[in-house]
C-alpha cells in the first residue's frame, strides 16, 4: 500500500496552507481535490480581504490562491486532482477514486480533512425553477466562468456571502434589485452593505421570499413581510421583476469524511450544526485525523488559512519534523493571529462558540 | 417603514450608516472649510479584524493600535491627502474630501470597482449613501496605478452645498 506522512484532503484556503506548512516542516505531503482546479472557493474571491498584514489583508482572494499555488509548487507538494476521497478506514487509510476510474487505498500517517462546507437551502413554492440557486453558485459563473446568471437578481440572506456575491454580481453588470434578510437586522460587515447600498440596492430585513413565479424559468418573487415570530404578514406580499432569485442561507460544514471515520461530533449552531470535537492544534477525537477551516466551524478564508497552518504544523510535529521550541513558537503566532480575527462584534461570537467546541467532552 | 430616509435609516437595517450613526462616532470627522487641502474619510464603524489603511499610510496618520479590531481614528492634521488609504481599505470604506475646492465646488476622491470607468471631464451622477442622486459632479481625473490593485480612485468636484451627502457616483450603463 502507497504510504503518505500526511494526506490533506481539500485543496481549498485551510487544505492548501495545511499542506504548505506540513511540507516546509519536512513532512510528505499528499494532496487530494475532487476538483478540475485547486483552490476551492479562493479563485471566486474577487474582493479584498480584511485582516492584517499577516493575513493578506487588501489582497484579494484570487490572488491570494495563486501565491499559494506558487508555494505549493516551490514546496513540490504532491497534489492529485480529479480525485475524490471516499472514506476513512481504520484511523488512517484514506480510500480514493482518481479520474473516476481508478480506486486505491492509502496509508496516512496523519489525515486532514479540508472539506470545506455546503450552501443551505431555503425552499418555497418555486424554488426549483430554473434560476434560482446558491449565492456561491451564482459567484462561480461570475468570477470562474464569466456568465451572467441573469439581469435582474433577488438575494435572500445578508450575511457577508449575500452582500458580497450581490456587490460582485454588480461588478459584473446585474441589476440586483433587492436584499432580503428574514431577521430584523442585515447580518454582514457594514462596509459590505454600504457599498451595496451606495450602488441603489435596497435591503429588507424582516423579509423572506413566499414564492418563485414564472413557467420556465424565474419572472418574478414575491416578498412578505415577518412578524416577531418570522410568520408572514398576510396583505404585506409584493412583487419584484427578477430573472435570478440567489439563495444566501448560511453553510453547513461537510463533516461526512470525519463522521464517517468516527471522529466525535459537537452541535455548534453559530459555527453551522455538528463539527467534528477538535483541540487548539485542530486535532480531533482520532488522534490521527486532523481538520480545518469551514468543516470544523464555518467561519471565513482568512480564518480557514490560519486553521489549515495549524493543522498542518501540528500533524508534522506529531511525527516528529518539528523541534519542540520551534513548534511552541510557531503554534503562538498562528494562534494570534487566528484570536485577531475571532475578535470584535462579529469575531468574538465565533472565538466563544470555538472554545465551546474545544471545551466540549472528547468523549 | 421608511427603508429610504437618509437621517433615520441604520446601517443594520437599511444597510448603510445614516448621518445621526456617523455623527455619534469620534472616528467620523468630515474637514471643514479651514482645511486647504483634501483628507481621508474613514466610515469604518464596526470593529470589524482590519488595519491595512494604518499600514498602508506613509505618515501614520491612522491608527488602529496592536488591536486590530479597534477602529481607525485619523489624525487630519497629518494627513496629506495622498489616497493609499482609499484603495488599501478592503471595506471601499474611506474617501477623500475637501469642503472648498473652489467657492462653490467640493472635491471627492472615492474609490470605485465597476467598468466602465469615467473619464476626465466628465459629467457624473453623484450619490448619497442610499444610492440616491443627489447631484451631478465633474471628473477631475481617474487614478489606476498598480499599487491600487485594480481599485480605481476617481477624483471630483461636486456642489459644495451637498458636501456631506456625496460619497460615490452612480454607476455608468454599460454599452
Amino acid at each position: 500500500m502507497m504510504e503518505r506522512d500526511i494526506v490533506v484532503i481539500g485543496s481549498g484556503p485551510a487544505g492548501l496552507c495545511a499542506a504548505i506548512e506540513a511540507a516546509e516542516a519536512g513532512a510528505k505531503v499528499l494532496l487530494v481535490d475532487e476538483n478540475a482546479k485547486p483552490g476551492g472557493q479562493l479563485f471566486k474571491q474577487i474582493h479584498k480581504f480584511f485582516g492584517s498584514r499577516e493575513h493578506s489583508a487588501g489582497v484579494r482572494g484570487i490572488d491570494i490562491g495563486t501565491l499559494l499555488l506558487q508555494k505549493a509548487e516551490e514546496l513540490d507538494i504532491e497534489v492529485w486532482l480529479n480525485t475524490e476521497a471516499c472514506g476513512i478506514f481504520d484511523q488512517d487509510k484514506v480510500w480514493v477514486v482518481r479520474d473516476k476510474s481508478t480506486s486505491l487505498t492509502i496509508h496516512a500517517k496523519r489525515i486532514i480533512l479540508a472539506t470545506g462546507a455546503n450552501e443551505n437551502v431555503v425552499n418555497f413554492p418555486g424554488w426549483t425553477l430554473p434560476g434560482v440557486m446558491g449565492a456561491g453558485a451564482a459567484q462561480t459563473m461570475i468570477n470562474i466562468h464569466r456568465v451572467l446568471p441573469g439581469r435582474k437578481i433577488l438575494m435572500i440572506g445578508s450575511g457577508n456571502v449575500g452582500v458580497i456575491v450581490s456587490y460582485q454580481l454588480l461588478q459584473a453588470g446585474a441589476q440586483v434589485k433587492a436584499v432580503v434578510e428574514a431577521a430584523p437586522q442585515l447580518g454582514g460587515y457594514g462596509v459590505h452593505t454600504a457599498k451595496v447600498r451606495r450602488a441603489g440596492v435596497p435591503f429588507y430585513t424582516g423579509h423572506t421570499v413566499l414564492e418563485a413565479h414564472g413557467t420556465d424559468h424565474v419572472e418574478s418573487a414575491v416578498i412578505v413581510k415577518l412578524d416577531a415570530a418570522w410568520k408572514p404578514i398576510a396583505g404585506t406580499e409584493f412583487s419584484v421583476d427578477v430573472d435570478t432569485i440567489c439563495i444566501a442561507a448560511g453553510l453547513t460544514p461537510a463533516v461526512e469524511l470525519a463522521f464517517g471515520a468516527g471522529c466525535r461530533s459537537v452541535n455548534s449552531p453559530v459555527l453551522g450544526g455538528l463539527v467534528p470535537w477538535h483541540d487548539e492544534s485542530m486535532r480531533t477525537s482520532i488522534p490521527s485525523i486532523y481538520i480545518a477551516g469551514d468543516v470544523s466551524g464555518v467561519e471565513e478564508a482568512s480564518t480557514a488559512m490560519e486553521e489549515g497552518r495549524m493543522a498542518g504544523l501540528s500533524a508534522a510535529h506529531s511525527l516528529g519534523y518539528l523541534e519542540a521550541s520551534r513548534y511552541r513558537s510557531r503554534f503562538e503566532a498562528i494562534n494570534h493571529n487566528l484570536l485577531a480575527l475571532r475578535s470584535g462584534m462579529f469575531g468574538q461570537k465565533r472565538r466563544d462558540a470555538k472554545e465551546a467546541i474545544m471545551a466540549a467532552r472528547k468523549g | 417603514m421608511d427603508n429610504h430616509n437618509e437621517t433615520e435609516g441604520r446601517l443594520k437595517t437599511t444597510g448603510a450608516a445614516s448621518l445621526a450613526e456617523l455623527h455619534a462616532t469620534k472616528e467620523y470627522i468630515l474637514p471643514d472649510e479651514r482645511m486647504h487641502h483634501p483628507v481621508a474619510v474613514i466610515e469604518c464603524i464596526e470593529a470589524i479584524p482590519c488595519n491595512p489603511c494604518e499600514t498602508a499610510c506613509p505618515v501614520h496618520a491612522i491608527t488602529v493600535g496592536s488591536e486590530i479590531t479597534n477602529l481607525p481614528v485619523i489624525d487630519i492634521e497629518t494627513c496629506t491627502g495622498c489616497g493609499l488609504c482609499v484603495a488599501a481599505c478592503p471595506g471601499l470604506a474611506i474617501y477623500l474630501k475637501q469642503k472648498n475646492y473652489t467657492k462653490d465646488l467640493s472635491f471627492i476622491a472615492f474609490p470605485f470597482e465597476y467598468l466602465p470607468l469615467p473619464e476626465a471631464g466628465q459629467t457624473i451622477n453623484m450619490v448619497n449613501r442610499y444610492g440616491q442622486v443627489v447631484c451631478e459632479g465633474t471628473v477631475i481625473k481617474v487614478v489606476t496605478i498598480k499599487r491600487f490593485n485594480r481599485t480605481a480612485i476617481i477624483h471630483a468636484s461636486y456642489p459644495v452645498e451637498q458636501y456631506e451627502h456625496v460619497v460615490n457616483m452612480q454607476r455608468l450603463a454599460i454599452d
